[in-house]
């Protein structure tokens, strides 16, 4: 807004009423209440979703204060609730699919944007939007038909037989648990990153590669040290994207990840997130304390995608201004 | 009679008629029951086309809270609301016991075709992760002739609160102190060992997956789905296999010691026949309903159900209530003012 004010000016046009009444006129003036509203609106339902969190989660804030953070217990009989197991399996699963999703994804959108011929990766590309729109339940089913008897069977042993002196790969192979669950997520995240990176890197002008070829880079060289670098901040947003996704996504992490509040050092061992929780206990909640816990663990979460989404921000913009000394 | 008195009788009867005609009733809670509920409120309007019931299935803890914040003119549980919950209420809450519901222990042990007995020490060690292997004399001693493999024994539980774990967590806290000093009861408790499925099928499709699991399930699903389970040892000593007649009689066992206001747990229940893991589900009514043309249809609802409506609940795999328990009932509905 204050910069197309700035250029207005810049270009002469007087701020009297008469001016006012010929912009409104023009429809300018409207255009920008009205979207000015729209953008308000988004702000205003954040503000309310925050506010009920916090009031509604009076009870429990007030019973276990900032210990909620590292309280292992999670008791609705004996009404003992904490986050910590929660917590972590979120960040745990989340991370585990970050670590496998984002190499495949960003290999997969360099290969798409730069390598691939052209007609070749418009079709793929479609078919990776469309498993974006994958109902994350059928992901949840094919986990639990499919991958889990594989996880058992097959690549859990195999995992215990190579790496098994680590303590992440260690105990009874169930199929089930924050392994799993990880590779789930990855699977549902890496078309998001797929796709928005390939945009990214697509939108990277050709000056950029031109110049590199010129100066005697191969092909790779090209991509790697040129057009991805420069494509850099919005690569990085596409991951984020992803990741807020892993944190908040239900269905189909409740479905594999063993749904225990344990804090296990092993990937094999089940685990629990916080979406999962909310998911599978608000309805049969019944006592005052046990529901004010769960609406708590929501106000976690949201702390949570807060604090990561400022990271995200402070990442872009270190990278970005690095960047820029680089390309200038 | 005369035409006039036809036409000013017919008169009568549609404005006689015509308040009760938009008589919209809500209710919330328990999804166990959803089934048969549906179909007692289809067929009921059917007979009444005046009174439509809504019920809503979002789980026995939303139905109680509905009905503590008068959203819902009545509430559905498959656990008795606490005393705590009671004194929140602002007019007094009655329970009806509506149809029967009944958890079986479903098992999967590679070679072990046969059923498996289950004592309760059995059931409440295994689920204390006290008895870790399938062939712990805790089990074996009750199963002579098969042979039961020394395997870890994988224990799943249901993740999402329900009644079907309130139902298993009571029995387990009846026949076992420490279960009860530890863990408890309830729809969600902090599970001493463990998976967690979510939902019977979950539950269901885990236990079918993993070698040498055991988890537990609704009667009725484990019925409709084939899915195997073993029998349980009772009060009185007999080894039960889970059935509707079972869970009739365990109902019957403890309607001689049935407390006024319907509140009772029937696991462990006594009697010969008695299945021990067995529950009765509730619909929670205010004992004041205002509105009078409500109040008529939902006593006259509640009567319907208690004999005509009962004809419906073995089609759909429901244990019917026991005659003892149906004439307390009857003169309970008297109680809604």
């Amino acid at each position: 807004m204050a910069t197309a004010h700035t250029t207005v000016d810049a270009a002469g046009l007087s701020w009297g009423p008469r001016a006012l009444i010929r912009r409104l006129r023009s429809g300018d003036e409207v255009a920008r209440l009205i979207t000015l509203l729209f953008a308000l609106v988004v702000v205003l339902l954040t503000v309310l979703l925050v506010d009920q969190l916090w009031i509604n989660s009076a009870e429990a804030r007030h019973r276990f204060g900032l210990a909620f953070f590292w309280t292992r217990q999670w008791d609705p009989v004996f009404n003992q609730f904490g986050a910590l197991p929660f917590i972590y399996g979120t960040l745990v699963t989340s991370a585990l699919g970050l670590l496998i999703a984002v190499p495949l994804g960003l290999g997969a959108a360099i290969f798409l944007a730069e390598l691939a011929p052209r007609r070749l990766s418009d079709n793929l590309t479609f078919l990776i939007d469309l498993l974006a729109a994958v109902p994350s339940v059928i992901y949840g089913l094919l986990g639990i038909f499919i991958l889990v008897p594989l996880m058992r069977t097959e690549i859990q042993p195999a995992l215990k037989r190579t790496l098994g002196f680590t303590p992440l790969f260690q105990g009874p192979a169930y199929g089930i648990g924050l392994l799993t669950a990880g590779l789930v997520l990855a699977v549902m995240i890496v078309p998001f990153i797929i796709s928005v990176s390939r945009e990214v890197l697509l939108a990277v002008p050709g000056e950029q590669r031109e110049a590199a070829l010129a100066l005697g880079a191969t092909r790779w060289e090209a991509t790697w040290k040129a057009v991805v670098p420069y494509a850099r901040t919005g690569i990085i947003g596409s991951i984020f994207l992803a990741l807020a996704r892993a944190l908040g996504e239900t269905m189909a992490v409740t479905m594999v990840i063993g749904n225990n509040p344990r804090i296990s050092a092993s990937l094999f061992g089940p685990g629990y997130s916080i979406a999962a929780v909310l998911a599978n206990e608000f309805s049969e909640a019944t006592g005052n304390l046990y529901l004010s816990a769960l609406i708590e663990l929501g106000l976690v979460l949201f702390l949570l995608t807060f604090v990561i989404n400022g990271l995200a921000r402070l990442l872009i913009f270190l990278t970005t201004s690095r960047g820029s000394l680089v390309h200038t | 009679m005369s035409m006039r008195k036809v036409l000013g009788f017919a008169l009568l009867m549609v404005l006689a008629a015509a308040p009760a005609w938009a008589q919209n009733i809500n209710a919330a809670g328990a999804t166990f029951p959803y089934p048969i509920y549906s179909k007692w409120f289809d067929e009921y309007h059917k007979l009444h086309p005046t009174v439509q019931i809504n019920y809503q299935s979002i789980g026995s803890g939303g139905g109680i809270r509905q009905l503590l914040d008068k959203t819902v003119d009545f509430g559905a549980s498959d656990g008795p609301m606490t005393d705590e919950q009671l004194q929140q209420a602002s007019v007094k809450v009655l329970h009806f016991p509506t149809v029967l519901g009944a958890d079986v222990p479903s098992y999967n042990i590679p070679g072990v075709t046969g059923e498996l007995k289950f004592t309760p020490e059995a059931l409440a060690g295994i689920f204390l992760g006290k008895v870790t292997k399938w062939n712990d004399p805790a089990i074996s001693g009750a199963n002579p002739g098969v042979k039961l493999p020394a395997e870890d024994i994988v224990v799943v539980h249901r993740s999402d609160g329900s009644g079907t774990t309130y139902i298993w967590t009571d029995y387990l806290s009846k026949v076992s102190d420490e279960w009860r000093t530890k863990v408890g009861k309830n729809t969600s408790v902090n599970w001493p060992v463990g998976l967690g499925g979510k939902g019977n099928e979950g539950v269901a499709g885990l236990v079918k997956q993993t070698p040498n699991s055991i988890g537990y399930v609704e009667l009725i699903y484990a019925v409709q789905n084939n899915i195997p389970y073993g029998s349980v040892k009772n009060a009185t000593g007999e080894f039960v296999k889970p059935s509707l007649a079972g869970v009739s009689a365990a109902a019957a066992g403890a309607a001689t010691s049935m407390p006024d206001d319907f509140r009772v747990s029937i696991t462990n229940a006594p009697g010969k026949a008695a299945y021990p893991i067995s529950s009765f589900t509730w619909l929670l009514i205010p004992a004041q309903i205002q509105d009078a043309a409500k109040k008529v249809a939902i006593k006259d609802f509640l009567g319907w159900m208690l004999t005509a409506g009962q004809q419906f609940c073995e089609p759909l795999a429901y244990a019917k209530l026991p005659k003892e328990v149906v004439a307390k009932e009857q003169k309970a509905i008297a109680m809604i003012q």
